[in-house]
């Protein structure tokens, strides 16, 4: 073979540095020829050089600038060699190098013509530039081999070798940019033939942590693996949206399930305070009732020994003493009783709190009632000083004569609440008004009366409507009258006294709440009584209310409801009231009267007293009017009533009254009476011009009025004188005529208990021994009432009584049963006597033993008028 | 004597009895109850209380001469005359009969004995005043007819 001239070895230059961007991945192309040993040494000749060695090069890798051919060494003998001839101008620095001494290369270059395809090098450090590289290797035969040449044949026919370098850094960098932007993306491309220590062919060492893409890499050479790791360069970003997104959510999430925890928790904290709360209540419930048993229990053992006490206190007073020790005593014995009146009132309370109290079903007239308790509070109101205190009742007429209910607890209430009323009321008036709850409710809107002008004493009053406003019974109209039989009424007690403080009136009705503790000193009382007041209001199915103005008064008022009495009063006990009241209106039974009085409210309070005796009354208001009519003279009036006020201002020591009166010319002048508002100031005052005139004391009561029209007008008995005291006066009208047994074993108790009834016109029978009373008064018998002492020898007053009741009891029934006739017991089917014990013992418990076996009531002896008129106008009248 | 003198003599009586304690008000209420209808009403209720009086005090002196003294029998008798003394208004021997009571009660023989002593005294005492009284109130009673 010849050297290649020159101008070839310009020409491949010129050529491949021509075509070089045909090539763009490749940085240079050389080619070496084969040259065996035998051939070498004419080589050499023909090429000027010698063929030298590259593996020292590779031993020791210089810096490119230091590269220079010639110092390199001599190859050593082999059995043939692959001197580069050719070399592109870019790698001309490998010219004469020998391809088979380097260890890679020889590699290749036997590889590649044994296989006869292009080959593949390892990545090594190029000679002169040191950069990492491969190199493609093809094997150039003499000539064509056919596909399936051995790898021998091969051998033979091999010419020489082509090499392209690839610069595996360029190479990558060229293609990345027509990839993509290699900013962002990071690439290694590793030679992983050798699995296990791949070779970094291009790109950072950086750890290949995070998101990486594996490709493979095929650069022809099937020996070779070669793998593209792609990852970015920068770290994936933070999804910032998601990231806030759900920590918004979850923040929500939280608050949300906060909220609602906290919902929870706050409910089951009320429940388990609701669970308190209701322990609590049942507990003080319980220490309550506990309280009220307590309070019962103390009570009533405190009241035996003041029975003893009371009673040594009244042996005491019986004794030798000296005036300073009675007043001693007395003081002792007054505290005494009213100690015993409050442990009574704290009872009944401790009673109606544990649900004890029941209310009797009697039949009763709330006007006996009424009148009853006005002249026991008549006394008081007159002792109150300078200034008279006027009392007044008026019942509607609408409201039924007889009721059935509890008497003896409405006229608790009753005198609860005048009692009150009496205490606090210096000047002026207390009226006591009675209606229907009907009536009321009618009127509740064209009523319109309550200029101050218009009340009873002329004080202003606090205005009632207004202490019912809150009633329930008025707000749900349609529920008053639910059974035909039931009345409900509405009572209300109306003063001028000095009102309640509005800082107190809130409770009023709270036990033991007086409006300040100095009131106890002044006027006395527990301040129990209002509250026991409402506890039997309530009992009696009503409602209570007050309005109050300080300095012009109070008003309470207080329904209740009962049965009417006329409808099924066999079933009921009756107690025998309404014999006197009959036979009293009989007598004045169509009378006319003539009512002067300028005030409407009191006109018809006084008009209401004198239609219970069934007179006609005709109110004027000015006595001109009167005279006037009076002379008309077409109805005769047999009475003209005076209101005292018109008698000071008009009449009083005028003729032209009494003028005008004589000389009425036909049948008997009427007779003329002075209403007093007290009995001292009308004895002096008035019956000192006049003659013929009576005066009648206030309060009113029908029967007083009775006693006063008997007196004066001739109808029935004489009477006494004028100036006759209240109560023996009254006594007298109540026991006139009656027949009255008096049971006691000892002659003088009976001689002067026989001889005290006799003097107010009774007609006495006396017994000494029970069985004799028992005797006496077994039906058909003539008497009114029976006086009975409890001590007696062999029976005693209750024995006697139980024993009177039951027999009483007995013909009662069998007169119903028609087994005796009704005729042969005087026309009365229902027998009950009144019995009334006589015990020197004047304590609350005997009171009580009295009423249990059937008797009405007690007087105490000796004989006291008062008192004795207290209990017998309860059945007389 | 004329009238006058009589009844404010037989006043003067009475009002001394009353501040002797002998009688109390009750005494007054009796003679309250003495009227036209019923003139001899204060005589006839002494003698009855005397004759009374006397009979119990008898039958007490016999009770209490037992050897074994029957005190429920005695209390009734006590009771009675203490009833009687109380509606006359005998005050001191009233307080008498309480002693002999509590005596009684006590079952204190010696001072039943001792009660009875004083109850007797004070009957005595008691029925000369009512002995005068009664005297007097004759007397009055009678004046006014003889002037007729």
């Amino acid at each position: 073979m010849a050297k290649p001239p020159r101008l070839l070895i310009r020409t491949f230059a010129r050529y491949t540095e021509r075509t070089a961007f045909e090539r763009p991945l490749t940085s240079g192309v050389a080619y070496a020829v084969r040259v065996l040993h035998s051939e070498r040494e004419q080589f050499e000749k023909q090429q000027g050089w010698t063929i030298k060695r590259m593996d020292t090069l590779e031993q020791n890798p210089v810096h490119k600038d230091d590269y220079n051919p010639d110092l390199l060494e001599p190859s050593p003998i082999q059995e043939e060699y692959a001197p580069v001839i050719f070399a592109q101008d870019i790698v001309s620095h490998v010219v004469s190098l020998d391809m088979l001494s380097g260890q890679e290369d020889s590699k290749n270059v036997l590889c590649a013509r044994k296989s006869g395809k292009g080959v593949l090098t390892a990545p090594f450090r190029l000679l002169k530039t040191n950069r990492l590289g491969v190199i493609l290797t093809f094997a150039v035969y003499k000539r064509d081999l056919p596909l399936n040449a051995t790898p021998t044949e091969r051998i033979q026919a091999t010419d020489g070798y082509l090499g392209g370098v690839f610069d595996i850094e360029s190479l990558v960098e060229k293609l990345l940019q027509q990839l993509a932007s290699k900013q962002t993306i990071l690439v290694n491309v590793l030679d992983t033939t050798n699995q296990s220590y791949p070779i970094s062919m291009y790109g950072s060492n950086a750890s290949n942590d995070g998101l990486e893409h594996v490709s493979l890499l095929n650069f022809g050479d099937p020996f070779r693996k070669h793998e593209m790791r792609c990852r970015f360069k920068q770290k994936p970003p933070w999804p910032w949206l998601g990231i806030t997104t759900s920590i918004g959510i979850l923040v929500i999430a939280l608050l949300v399930g906060h909220i609602f925890h906290a919902t929870v928790n706050r409910l089951a904290k009320v429940e388990d305070d609701c669970h308190k709360m209701m322990e609590l209540k049942k507990q003080a419930e319980a220490a309550d009732v506990a309280k009220s048993q307590f309070l019962a229990t103390v009570s009533h053992e405190i009241r035996t020994p003041m029975n003893g006490v009371l009673g040594m206190l009244h042996m005491l007073m019986d004794t030798d003493l000296d005036v300073t020790q009675l007043d001693y005593v007395r003081t002792a014995q007054a505290s005494g009783k009213a100690l015993v009146a409050l442990i009574n009132e704290v009872l009944d309370q401790a009673k109606i709190k544990s649900g004890k109290l029941e209310l009797e079903e009697v039949q009763f007239d709330l006007r006996a009632i009424l009148d009853d308790v006005l002249s026991l509070f008549s006394g008081k109101s007159q002792d109150k000083g300078v200034e008279v205190v006027q009392l007044a009742v008026y019942i509607s007429d609408q409201v039924p004569q007889m009721l059935i209910g509890d008497p003896g607890r409405f006229r608790q209430i009753i005198i609860n609440l005048m009692g009150n009323s009496i205490k606090f009321t210096e000047k002026g008036h207390i009226l006591v008004t009675v209606h229907l709850v009907e009536e009321v409710i009618d009127s509740i809107e064209v009523e319109t009366e309550s200029s101050s002008e218009n009340t009873l004493s002329g004080f202003p009053v606090a205005d009632r409507r207004q202490s019912w406003k809150g009633f329930r019974t008025f707000s749900q109209e349609g529920s008053i009258n639910p059974f035909s039989h039931s009345i409900s009424l509405i009572v209300s007690v109306e003063d001028t006294g000095e009102g309640i403080p509005l800082e107190a009136q809130s409770r009023v009705f709270t036990p033991f709440m007086q409006v300040d503790p100095s009131i106890s000193r002044t006027h006395g009382g527990t301040g129990i009584g209002l509250s026991i007041s409402k506890c039997l209001v309530n009992l009696m199915k009503g409602e209570i209310g007050f309005v109050s103005i300080p300095k012009i008064g109070s008003t309470f008022t207080f329904t209740a409801v009962f049965t009417s009495g006329s409808s099924s009063s066999k079933k009921y006990k009756s107690q025998q009231i309404n014999k006197m009241s009959n036979s009293v209106s009989s007598e004045f039974y169509g009378m006319r009267a003539l009512v002067m009085d300028p005030r409407p409210v009191r006109a018809k309070v006084s008009k209401y007293q004198i239609r219970r005796l069934g007179i006609h009354v005709e109110v004027v208001s000015q006595w001109k009017q009167g005279l006037s009519s009076i002379r008309r003279g077409s109805n005769a009036i047999n009475m003209v009533i005076i209101e005292q006020e018109v008698w000071d201002k008009y009449l009083n020591n005028s003729t032209l009254f009494f003028d005008t009166l004589e000389k009425i010319d036909y049948g008997t002048p009427p007779k003329v009476f002075l209403l007093s508002n007290s009995i001292s100031s009308s004895g002096a005052n008035i019956s000192t011009g006049v003659c013929n005139m009576t005066v009648i004391p206030k309060p009113w009561r029908a029967s007083m009025l009775a006693a006063a029209l008997q007196r004066t007008m001739g109808v029935g008995n004489k009477g006494n004188p004028c100036n006759g005291q209240l109560p023996s006066l009254s006594l007298r009208n109540l026991l006139l005529g009656r027949k009255i047994l008096i049971v006691d074993d000892n002659n003088v108790n009976l001689k002067v208990a026989a001889g005290a009834l006799k003097k107010y016109g009774a007609d006495v029978v006396s017994a000494t021994r029970g069985i004799e009373a028992i005797e006496l008064l077994t039906p058909p018998h003539q008497f009114d009432a029976c006086f009975m002492d409890i001590q007696m020898p062999e029976m005693d007053g209750f024995e006697a009584t139980r024993r009177i009741r039951d027999m009483e009891h007995n013909i009662n029934n069998r007169i119903h049963h028609g087994e005796l006739s009704v005729e042969a017991y005087n026309n009365v089917s229902n027998w009950h006597v009144s019995i009334l014990a006589m015990t020197a013992d004047v304590i609350q418990a005997t009171h009580e033993e009295c009423l249990r076996c059937g008797m009405d009531g007690y007087v105490s002896k000796p004989f006291e008028a008062e008192q004795l008129y207290r209990e017998v106008s309860r059945f007389f009248q | 004597m004329d009238l006058a003198a009589l009844k404010t003599q037989l006043k003067n009586f009475v009002q001394s009895m009353f501040e002797e304690g002998v009688l109390d008000n009750q005494f007054s209420q009796i003679q309250a109850l003495q009227d036209s209808t019923n003139p001899n009403f204060v005589e006839e209720v002494i003698t009855l209380f005397c004759n009374d009086a006397e009979r119990i005090i008898n039958e007490i002196n016999r009770n209490l001469g037992y050897q074994n003294v029957d005190f429920s029998n005695l209390d009734s008798y006590v009771h009675q005359l203490k009833g009687s003394s109380s509606s006359i208004g005998a005050n001191r021997l009233k307080l008498a009969c309480a002693n002999l009571r509590q005596a009684s009660d006590e079952r204190n023989k010696e001072g039943c004995l001792q009660a009875v002593q004083l109850i007797t005294c004070e009957y005595c005492l008691l029925r000369r005043k009512f002995q005068a009284l009664l005297h007097r109130g004759v007397l009055l009673s009678l004046r006014p007819t003889k002037n007729e």
